[in-house]
């Protein structure tokens, strides 16, 4: 506010005041009463704006853990079982997966509504090819699909706001594979990957501890040291792992143990 | 980058998201038959620009049955890029290729909206193009040939030394001219510095090469050519905190093409 030489109030107003610069004291405190908070600051959408679509991802939607590694035969994919919105967890059960045919798995995050409904159309369309071709799909296949569609979305009015890990086993050669896909439809085949926040705590220890040879039960103690440091660093309870991997005998669910508790430092 | 006959395209292979890196096995170049591309920028539109390049090349190749010419690929970007003026992809391309017909080496480079940027000597783009300038400027030199000889078997015994020419503007036939010799570096065992050497044999040059053209063919162009995109690539790279991780290089010349995996600073 700029009342000293009565001007408009807001900043943008201040500076257009006739008056030098140095003759302004209240202007450094007038930057700072603009009524529009920054957008790193805001964690739901002001009202005048909520029926525009927000342009990134917020907070809450980063704090969503999604995790995939592949090793010998097999690819993990892992998601976290909180459902949030803002600041509030609506679920602890949830499951962010989709399975779409006998050797691929889908784990998304994002923007609520988009996540099931982007992700159960690529599933029906996986669905529809194996019936109508008697074959599946093969996890390169379908994530060149998925980078499609989400590309075309991405250009449209009202883009999909959805990062997906796609974890799959080639039927054929029984190569596993994982691809990292984010809400702007960059495409990236990754030996492991993670989503969101988890990615600054995970990578970090799988960069160290991977190998392409790992059998299921090691992977699934990467897995375990991943979430750990998630219970660890994480500011939020993410509510445990849904945990599943793509073997030569399909998907399958693995057990995992979500009570553990870490102690922090 | 272009050499003489030759051209070179080379690229990093790191995918990040700010300073987090997801990948460091995205590469950046395509080919089109025998034209190169090469696209930096928004990782979404890489992949969505060069699979639609791929689409319209195929097209092209059905239609006129014959491969697309650097310079007409190149036309075809820009247009195609023009076409989102509006609402561009953020990327700005790298085209490399010789010319079918004449076999000149062609490369040109973009802006996101298809500004051509012709070029003859090297054409940088992405993250690290100020530090790739520096490279190029400092290590690019027209017509790139290194002459390896060892001189011991040329010379009449007596005369041991190693001598690496680096020719400039070499003339590759019968008049390669003394003026042409850059850089003579040599180790002897005789005390001979440069200048001495020069008077004493650089008049010989014309009627050496007369006498010895069998020697062009050992002219190691696009080798030569590989070094310096490879020099120049690698430490740029490493003085930019967004790129590195490896790298593709490309050599192109008049019947083949060459790929190469450099392994890089994994850091």
């Amino acid at each position: 506010m700029c009342t000293d030489h009565g001007c408009a109030s807001f900043i943008d107003k201040a500076y257009r005041c006739d008056q030098p610069e140095w003759a302004m004291p209240h202007q450094a405190e007038a930057r700072l009463r603009v009524d529009e908070p920054h957008e790193d600051q805001l964690l739901e959408r002001p009202t005048h704006l909520q029926h525009t679509k927000q342009p990134f991802p917020g907070y809450h939607q980063k704090m969503e853990v999604l995790l995939g590694i592949t090793g010998k035969d097999f690819t993990i994919v892992a998601s976290s079982k909180a459902a949030m919105r803002g600041a509030t967890i609506l679920k602890a059960q949830d499951v962010k997966q989709r399975q779409l045919n006998k050797s691929s798995l889908l784990a998304y995050s994002g923007e609520a509504g988009d996540t099931v409904q982007f992700a159960e159309y690529i599933q029906a369309n996986t669905q529809l090819y194996s019936m109508r071709n008697e074959a599946d799909l093969s996890p390169s296949a379908i994530a060149h699909f998925v980078r499609g569609e989400l590309a075309t979305s991405l250009r449209s009015r009202k883009p999909y706001n959805v990062n997906l890990l796609l974890g799959g086993l080639d039927p054929i050669t029984l190569k596993p594979s994982l691809y990292w896909l984010d809400y702007l439809a960059s495409l990236a085949p990754v030996p492991y990957a993670a989503h969101g926040y988890a990615q600054y705590y995970c990578l970090s220890i799988l960069d160290k501890h991977h190998n392409p040879d790992i059998d299921l039960e090691t992977g699934i103690k990467l897995l375990n040291m991943c979430t750990d440091e998630l219970k660890r660093r994480m500011p939020i309870d993410f509510k445990g792992m849904t945990v599943k991997a793509v073997t030569k005998d399909g998907v399958i669910d693995i057990d995992f143990d979500d009570d553990k508790v870490v102690k922090s430092a | 980058m272009v050499g003489k006959d030759c051209v070179a395209i080379a690229c990093d292979l790191r995918l990040g998201l700010q300073a987090l890196t997801v990948s460091n096995n995205f590469p950046k170049i395509f080919q089109y038959g025998d034209v190169l591309l090469g696209l930096t920028g928004l990782a979404t539109d890489v992949a969505t620009v060069s699979d639609l390049f791929r689409y319209k090349v195929n097209m092209y190749r059905l239609r006129e049955e014959r491969n697309i010419a650097p310079s007409t690929f190149a036309n075809l970007v820009s247009s195609s890029l023009y076409e989102r003026r509006f609402g561009p992809y953020f990327v700005s391309p790298v085209v490399a290729g010789l010319d079918q017909k004449t076999g000149k080496p062609f490369i040109c480079g973009f802006d996101s909206i298809g500004c051509i940027d012709f070029a003859k000597d090297f054409i940088v783009s992405g993250t690290a193009t100020e530090q790739l300038f520096g490279m190029c400027e400092s290590l690019w030199e027209p017509d790139m040939v290194r002459l390896d000889l060892d001189f011991r078997t040329l010379f009449p015994p007596g005369i041991f030394f190693y001598m690496m020419i680096l020719l400039k503007n070499g003339q590759l036939n019968h008049d390669v001219e003394c003026s042409t010799i850059m850089h003579i570096i040599c180790t002897s065992d005789l005390n001979f510095t440069n200048a001495s050497y020069q008077s004493t044999f650089a008049t010989g040059f014309d009627e050496f090469f007369a006498n010895n053209l069998n020697l062009l063919d050992d002219l190691q162009c696009p080798e030569d050519l590989f070094e310096t995109i490879s020099q120049a690539l690698l430490n740029a790279v490493d003085r930019d905190a967004l790129s590195g991780w490896g790298a593709h290089v490309y050599i192109i010349e008049k019947d083949k093409v060459t790929k190469r995996l450099l392994k890089g600073r994994q850091d």
